[in-house]
């Protein structure tokens, strides 16, 4: 498949259709090593969808979508199982958090660690060395990560009492434990102030040049999207109806009208 | 060519017979998404207070025909009594609460019905009279087709029908569809929710009653532990429908009593309960939805 | 306050027992013979049961006036309160030392009581294992078996039928019976993966129905209903010993076979695989999207309860050296769901209490034990309503960070 020799992920021609819906036609995308590209539109235009087509929680009914690894090699992961998604290299988090609320924050970060450790039944009854060395590096591992999204004071918090924002930040330091190469953000600022907003934009640059993984968002905030996006993609209906950057894409009058309506003749 | 239409006949009463209870199962699911464990005893309580209705005129020496009316009746106002009842115990308490909880509970107040018919009556087996009598017209069809047969066919058939006209042309039918599609929506528009929970147990439990009566005057004989088992086989039925759809509960129970009559008719008598459980388990791995139900997706 | 309330509830107990008095008036006071055609009426019934549910309605409406109450505080804590006793039990320092003294009186035990009492201990003992492989499978994974008792059967029976056959000893068959039930459980975890909640327990239930009609009704195979007898004892080096003797011997394995229980489940709990249950258990979605199969996790959680069972099997039967279907009822796995839901979900102590307060309470009350089930039942809806965490709650482990690595 054609696509700039820098991406990340390249999505050709997808689309999905649940029975008689059409919810995405013809979708392409690409993110490219180090970019935050975002992905906005009105509610209803597919943008979650499109995430769990690129995740294997759906299979695109059409097109290619092709994830190119650390290493340069390429793969067709369409229909591909979630959790090899993940072990892949691509890691998400949910419009409406998916944390394990019985869980402390360090355990749920630890549990992002699962696909890049190996212990099993055996190791954990009978903690050999190996075994005891590596669920201590688990620890020491997630811990550093709840401490870059500043949650290492609540460490051994069960997760349901976390308030919202931290909530928000736990999930991310979760995705990140999986070493991804490519991070999926499902509305990460939905339900935070303006100052809770900058400090997550501030956040995820922080991220992108720290673990080196690109970004791929989903957001509503405008002044986070304009800010924080190298490129962004703009849906509306299923279909990708405009892309570019940041100010390219302010000034196309499709988007404008897709956001405000059509001017009416009064 | 007769043997055939034996079983055709017998699985025709005895699928009825599963409808009936289905219906409850099938209901109460639909309305607040919990497998009432407890259907199952509400149908053999339904038995039992035919019985002793039934063994009190009987003593005091009215005629069959009525026995049979006056037992029905009776039932089914208690079993329906007990639905309301076990509903609000064992079931409302939990409605907030974390699917296991209200199973759990559920399961509990079956074994504790269960228990509480052996200790209050008996744990033998109780004979119960045949208070449907023989007509004479049906003595032609008797090889393949017997009087109760076509009895509980037919007062199947009534009182089905009876619940289609209820739920649909009813207020009340129309609120118990309503709260089954959303129930946050219809406290919204100003449904009793609670009520209807409540009528949809009442009216689940007086079928279930209907069907213990029926059932007990064919085969002649109850006992504490009958519930459990039509109880399960029931629910197969309404899983085999399509759990949540009242015409889905119909099909299933016919289908399931066919089965059964044609598989112990043609391939072994000993493994009766088996084949009721096997096909459970093939629905559910193969066809969750059931034959009438529909796929539901989930929002990630 | 109290005083308005007591009144309200007084009211509403006064009716509630009327309600239930004449719910339960035909089945408790008439008693009918169609055959001689005679009517019994047993009045004092219907006084027992106006002044029994007036006692307990108003306990009722005590409690839930309670929990009410206490439901704003709970929903803002979330999780549900602890109590003393598993606050207690919980803490650290407590639990080590807790379960080393049981140990040891444990160990004395056969030496101080009657060899009646060691075999009522044998009971409860097999029962905290069966409920520590369902906490796994249960309370880990959250995966709602109702047929474990299939396994329990799986173990008993592959016991009783190689020693018959081949005359292969106790410990010959223990480590076949772990396997064949680690067998049974993939096997039977297959056809469900993908069923969630109720329908899972429904096939379960369905699986450990058809396990046990086969037993009941394949007579060549399993001998049918008249079950299987004169089942080898535990061997010990080829010596003969006593039936006295035998307990106390078996009394040992089983408390062997506990304390291994014990140390693998904790151990698992606070490991990989036990984060990955309690993931799987909490949201499956988000559990493989951050990259855990499963598949594998829900097979191996059903596989590893299985082959407790399936041991716990072949100790019974070894124990009782007379196995029939009759043992492996439905009952037999409400009441190990019993155990481990009333003791507390996860919890490895919840549900060693559980397995003793179910299986020997009912020992020690035997005035009451044609009551026995029925005080299950309502005991079960009664913890439900009131208490659904169960006894003890079970905490997740609290990790040392070394700050050093930071």
């Amino acid at each position: 498949m054609e696509h700039n020799k820098d991406a990340v992920l390249a999505v050709r021609n997808v689309s999905m259709n649940f029975g008689g819906l059409r919810a995405l036609s013809d979708v392409d995308l690409e993110v490219r090593k180090g970019e935050v590209v975002a992905l906005i539109g009105p509610n209803g235009a597919g943008k979650t969808t499109f995430f769990n087509c690129i995740t294997g929680i759906y299979t695109p009914t059409d097109g290619d979508v092709v994830a190119v690894l650390r290493d340069g090699k390429e793969k067709r992961i369409n229909g591909m199982r979630t959790n090899h998604v993940c072990e892949l290299g691509m890691a998400r988090t949910f419009q409406n958090i998916r944390l394990f609320p019985s869980m402390t924050a360090l355990e749920n970060v630890m549990i992002g660690r699962h696909c890049r450790t190996k212990q099993g039944i055996l190791g954990a009854v009978l903690r050999w060395p190996k075994a005891r060395r590596e669920e201590q590096d688990v620890v020491d591992k997630s811990y550093q990560l709840l401490k870059k999204v500043g949650l290492e004071s609540v460490a051994n918090e069960y997760a349901r009492n976390l308030p919202y924002g931290a909530q928000r930040r736990l999930e991310i330091a979760r995705a990140l434990a999986t070493e991804p190469f490519l991070l999926l953000l499902d509305e990460p600022a939905a339900g935070m102030n303006p100052q809770e907003t900058l400090e997550l934009k501030e956040m995820v640059i922080r991220i992108r040049e720290e673990f080196q993984v690109s970004v791929l968002l989903i957001e509503h905030d405008m002044k986070m999207v304009m800010s924080l996006s190298d490129r962004i993609y703009v849906m509306e209906y299923g279909r990708v109806i405009s892309t570019g950057t940041p100010a390219e894409v302010s000034a196309d009058p499709q988007v404008i009208r897709a956001y405000l309506g059509e001017e009416s003749d009064a | 060519m007769e043997y055939f239409l034996q079983l055709f006949f017998g699985g025709l009463s005895k699928g009825s017979v599963y409808a009936l209870i289905a219906l409850g199962y099938t209901m109460v699911y639909g309305i607040i998404e919990l497998i009432n464990f407890a259907h199952g005893e509400i149908y053999m309580i339904g038995a039992f207070m035919g019985l002793i209705v039934a063994g009190v005129l009987t003593a005091m020496g009215w005629p069959a025909l009525s026995i049979l009316a006056i037992a029905l009746v009776i039932s089914v106002l208690y079993s329906a009594a007990y639905g309301y009842t076990v509903e609000k115990i064992a079931y409302k308490p939990l409605r907030g609460a974390p699917r296991l909880a209200p199973l759990i509970s559920a399961i509990g107040m079956s074994i504790l019905l269960q228990n509480y018919i052996m200790l209050a009556q008996t744990p033998d087996f109780l004979p119960f009279p045949r208070l449907i009598p023989d007509l004479e017209f049906m003595e032609q069809y008797q090889s393949f087709l017997g009087t109760s047969d076509l009895f509980i066919v037919v007062t199947s058939l009534v009182v089905m029908i009876a619940l289609s006209l209820f739920i649909k042309f009813t207020r009340m039918g129309k609120a118990m569809r309503a709260t089954a599609q959303n129930r946050k929506m219809a406290m919204l528009v100003g449904v009793n929710v609670d009520q209807v929970i409540s009528m949809t147990f009442i009216i689940g439990s007086g079928l279930a009653a209907v069907g213990g009566v029926l059932i007990a005057s064919h085969i002649g004989q109850i006992n504490f532990y009958i519930g459990f088992i039509a109880g399960i086989k029931a629910f197969t039925a309404a899983v085999l429908g399509g759990i949540g759809s009242i015409p889905g509960a119909v099909l299933g129970g016919l289908v399931l009593g066919w089965t059964e009559s044609f598989a112990t008719g043609y391939v072994s008598s000993d493994y009766e309960d088996v084949f009721a459980f096997c096909l459970l388990v093939l629905i559910l791995i193969f066809r969750p939805a059931g034959l009438l139900g529909k796929q539901r997706a989930q929002k990630v | 306050m109290a005083a308005e309330n007591f009144a309200t509830n007084l009211k509403k107990s006064a009716i509630a027992a009327l309600w239930l008095a004449f719910l339960t008036l035909p089945i408790m006071v008439i008693r009918v013979d169609t055959v001689e055609k005679t009517v019994t009426w047993r009045w004092m019934h219907l006084v027992y049961m106006l002044g029994g549910s007036f006692v307990l309605a108003i306990i009722w409406h005590f409690m839930m006036d309670r929990r009410d109450r206490g439901a704003a505080i709970r929903a803002a804590d979330g999780g549900g309160t602890e109590s003393a006793l598993s606050r207690f039990v919980n803490n650290p320092r407590v639990v080590k030392p807790l379960l080393a003294f049981g140990f040891i009186v444990a160990a004395a035990f056969p030496w101080v009581f009657s060899m009646y009492q060691t075999n009522i201990l044998i009971s409860a003992l097999i029962y905290v294992v069966l409920g520590l492989g369902l906490n796994i499978t249960v309370g880990l994974a959250g995966l709602l078996d109702l047929g474990y008792v299939a396994f329990y059967a799986v173990g008993a029976y592959a016991y009783a039928l190689l020693n018959y056959h081949f005359h292969l000893g106790f410990w010959t068959v223990l480590p076949l019976a772990a396997i064949m039930g680690a067998f049974f459980g993939i096997l039977l975890g297959f056809p469900v993966l993908r069923l969630r909640g109720d329908y899972l327990a429904i096939v379960t239930l369905g699986f450990g129905q058809i396990v046990k009609l086969v037993l009941e009704n394949w007579n060549a195979f399993s001998f049918g209903p008249s079950g299987i007898s004169n089942i080898s004892r535990p061997g010990l080096f080829g010596l003969t010993y006593s039936v006295d003797q035998a307990t106390t011997y078996i009394y040992y394995i089983m408390l062997g076979l506990v304390l291994l229980a014990i140390v693998v489940t904790a151990r698992l709990k606070d490991s990989r695989i036990g984060r990955a249950w309690l993931a799987l258990r909490e949201d499956e979605i988000a559990c493989q999207a951050m990259g855990i199969d499963n598949t594998k996790a829900k097979l191996m959680a059903f596989s590893l309860g299985a082959t407790l069972a399936a041991v716990m099997g072949a100790v019974f039967a070894a124990k009782t050296t007379f196995i029939n279907p009759a043992s492996f009822t439905f009952m037999e796995s409400a009441m190990i769901l019993a155990i481990v839901v009333l003791g507390g979900m996860g919890s490895v102590v919840g549900v060693m209490l559980g397995a003793f307060l179910l299986i020997l309470l009912p020992e020690y009350m035997r005035a009451f034990s044609e009551y026995r089930m029925l005080i299950f039942g309502a005991t079960m809806i009664v913890v439900m309503v009131f208490r659904p965490q169960g006894l003890i709650k079970a905490r997740r482990k609290v990790y040392k960070i070394n700050t050093e690595a930071a």
